[in-house]
């Protein structure tokens, strides 16, 4: 399936049965220099929308929200070890977790790359 | 809430790409294209150009007349009354740092002192204080400081130009900067334009401030980012440069709570004026001086990598309230989380092993000697 996005730039993308998450490119921008990454536990839960992850970077902290609910499964240590690979791939090689969905209709309410496109511009 | 005024450079800030924010009353750049890091390590590198406009800068002259050195004690002695600052043996064309204190001996703002060199001037002080005080400020002097007159520059904007290049820079322009001593001041031609030049600033390099009016600012800005070593710096990487420093950011590391000797600035007070007394709250600060302050500001370090914002709470090894952290973040070229803040006086020793909770929980940190990158201000000609 194509990538989902969130009004709070995070992106969600599926893989077989599990979502891979991730902040946006215009996320990682506005961000600035990312200095820290705090990520979950493997084995937490969370609904969509609770807080899940922090990102610092070298101007503040501001919380990643979990876009959908589930079970966190994988966690990307690489973006701990180096948080400067978010500004570098944050829509790729720099993912924050893996979660598995425990309602994937949740997917449809977030936005197609086209709408998240022109909320990124405009909202 | 008032409107935010806008600085005399507004239109270069956007042209420049300036992100322009709230701060202190006015919008200012927090940051350019370039990003808070990239200007940060710029500056400490070559030479980096700030637009610190909003800050209050004044003149404060005895009514009993000018022209003397007799006039420059009688101006000195009024300060003297509400800083504890040498300010009376301050010499010609030399400035200093010090701290506007309330009748509790608490800090109201710091501020920069000068005395002019020129003989005409003398019996005059020229002031740099906080924008966010500013008012308050000159409110106060015009208040208390009854044998005095003070007048308000609302109409000049004032330019930083700080980094290891900044006196390469500045003397194409002005040949006698190359060697003015770090805290003086001289009255310039920048191109035939007469301005105020100071070599201070507030990010632990070597640097300059020019004080221009405000209808001259742009071209003097212009002809600085000319030189290819000089870029345009934004509030971002002022607060990080300055922390890194371990600089006072007042409102946050300091505020009327705090007296000097609890925030570490001891340097801000004379030597004779601390044996002397004549300024407010001197029962307070000589009892501290004496006997100790109960809290007071200090360097921690983070073990981890997570940096620790403003009010992030400090606790000790074994869990009991002790501080409160005033500034925090991330130093570029520390490469590092860093911040400040103040301790009780039994956890202030540097190596001191510290608790911050940060969103919540404890992390390790240690207690360390300030500044977190070694001050580089111009000592002066080096003898071959």
């Amino acid at each position: 399936m194509s990538t989902k996005f969130t009004k709070d730039h995070e992106w969600v993308r599926m893989d077989g049965d599990v979502a891979i998450i991730g902040i946006t490119p215009h996320a990682a921008e506005q961000l600035g220099d990312v200095v820290f990454v705090e990520l979950p536990d493997v084995g937490k839960t969370f609904a969509a929308h609770d807080d899940m992850a922090v990102v610092e970077s070298v101007k503040a902290a501001s919380d990643v929200y979990a876009p959908i609910s589930g079970e966190i499964v994988a966690v990307n240590g690489d973006i701990v070890d180096s948080p400067e690979k978010v500004n570098e791939d944050p829509a790729g090689d720099a993912w924050f977790v893996k979660i598995k969905p425990s309602d994937l209709s949740e997917l449809d309410g977030l936005m197609d790359e086209a709408a998240y496109k022109d909320f990124a511009d405009h909202g | 809430m008032s409107e935010l005024k806008k600085l005399p450079l507004d239109a270069l800030h956007r042209e420049l790409g300036g992100k322009m924010v709230p701060f202190a009353g006015y919008e200012m750049p927090v940051q350019y294209p370039a990003g808070v890091k990239a200007e940060h390590l710029h500056t400490r590198a070559r030479a980096g150009l700030f637009d610190v406009s909003h800050m209050g800068q004044g003149w404060l002259t005895s009514i009993h007349g000018t022209g003397t050195d007799t006039a420059h004690v009688m101006v000195a002695d009024l300060i003297e009354t509400r800083v504890p600052g040498e300010i009376r043996k301050l010499g010609r064309g030399r400035i200093r740092y010090t701290v506007l204190l309330s009748d509790e001996g608490g800090i109201l703002d710091d501020l920069m002192i000068t005395r002019p060199a020129a003989d005409e001037d003398q019996g005059r002080l020229f002031i740099v204080v906080n924008a966010a005080v500013k008012d308050q400020d000159f409110a106060l002097m015009r208040e208390k400081l009854t044998d005095g007159e003070l007048v308000v520059l609302e109409d000049r904007a004032l330019l930083a130009l700080q980094g290891p290049e900044a006196a390469a820079v500045l003397s194409e322009i002005i040949p006698e900067a190359a060697d003015m001593p770090f805290m003086s001041m001289m009255d310039a031609h920048f191109d035939g334009l007469p301005i105020i030049l100071s070599r201070c600033g507030y990010t632990g390099e070597d640097g300059f401030e020019l004080s221009v009016p405000a209808e001259e600012a742009e071209g003097v800005a212009r002809r600085l980012l000319e030189f290819d070593a000089v870029e345009p710096i934004g509030l971002g990487a002022r607060d990080s440069l300055r922390l890194e420093a371990g600089l006072c950011l007042y409102g946050h590391d300091m505020s009327g709570a705090e007296s000097p000797v609890e925030a570490s600035i001891q340097f801000a007070m004379g030597k004779r004026r601390r044996e002397e007394g004549g300024f407010p709250g001197y029962d307070r600060i000589a009892r501290e001086l004496a006997e100790g302050a109960h809290k007071v500001r200090v360097g921690i370090k983070p073990d981890g990598r997570a940096p620790a914002r403003e009010g992030v709470p400090i606790q000790s090894t074994d869990g009991h309230p002790i501080g409160v952290v005033t500034s925090g973040g991330f130093g570029p070229t520390y490469d590092g989380p860093l911040a400040m803040g103040y301790v009780a006086a039994t956890h202030a020793a540097p190596g001191t092993q510290i608790e911050l909770l940060i969103r919540g929980k404890a992390q390790p940190a240690t207690v360390v000697e300030l500044p977190f990158v070694p001050q580089r201000y111009y000592r002066g000609k080096k003898s071959a």
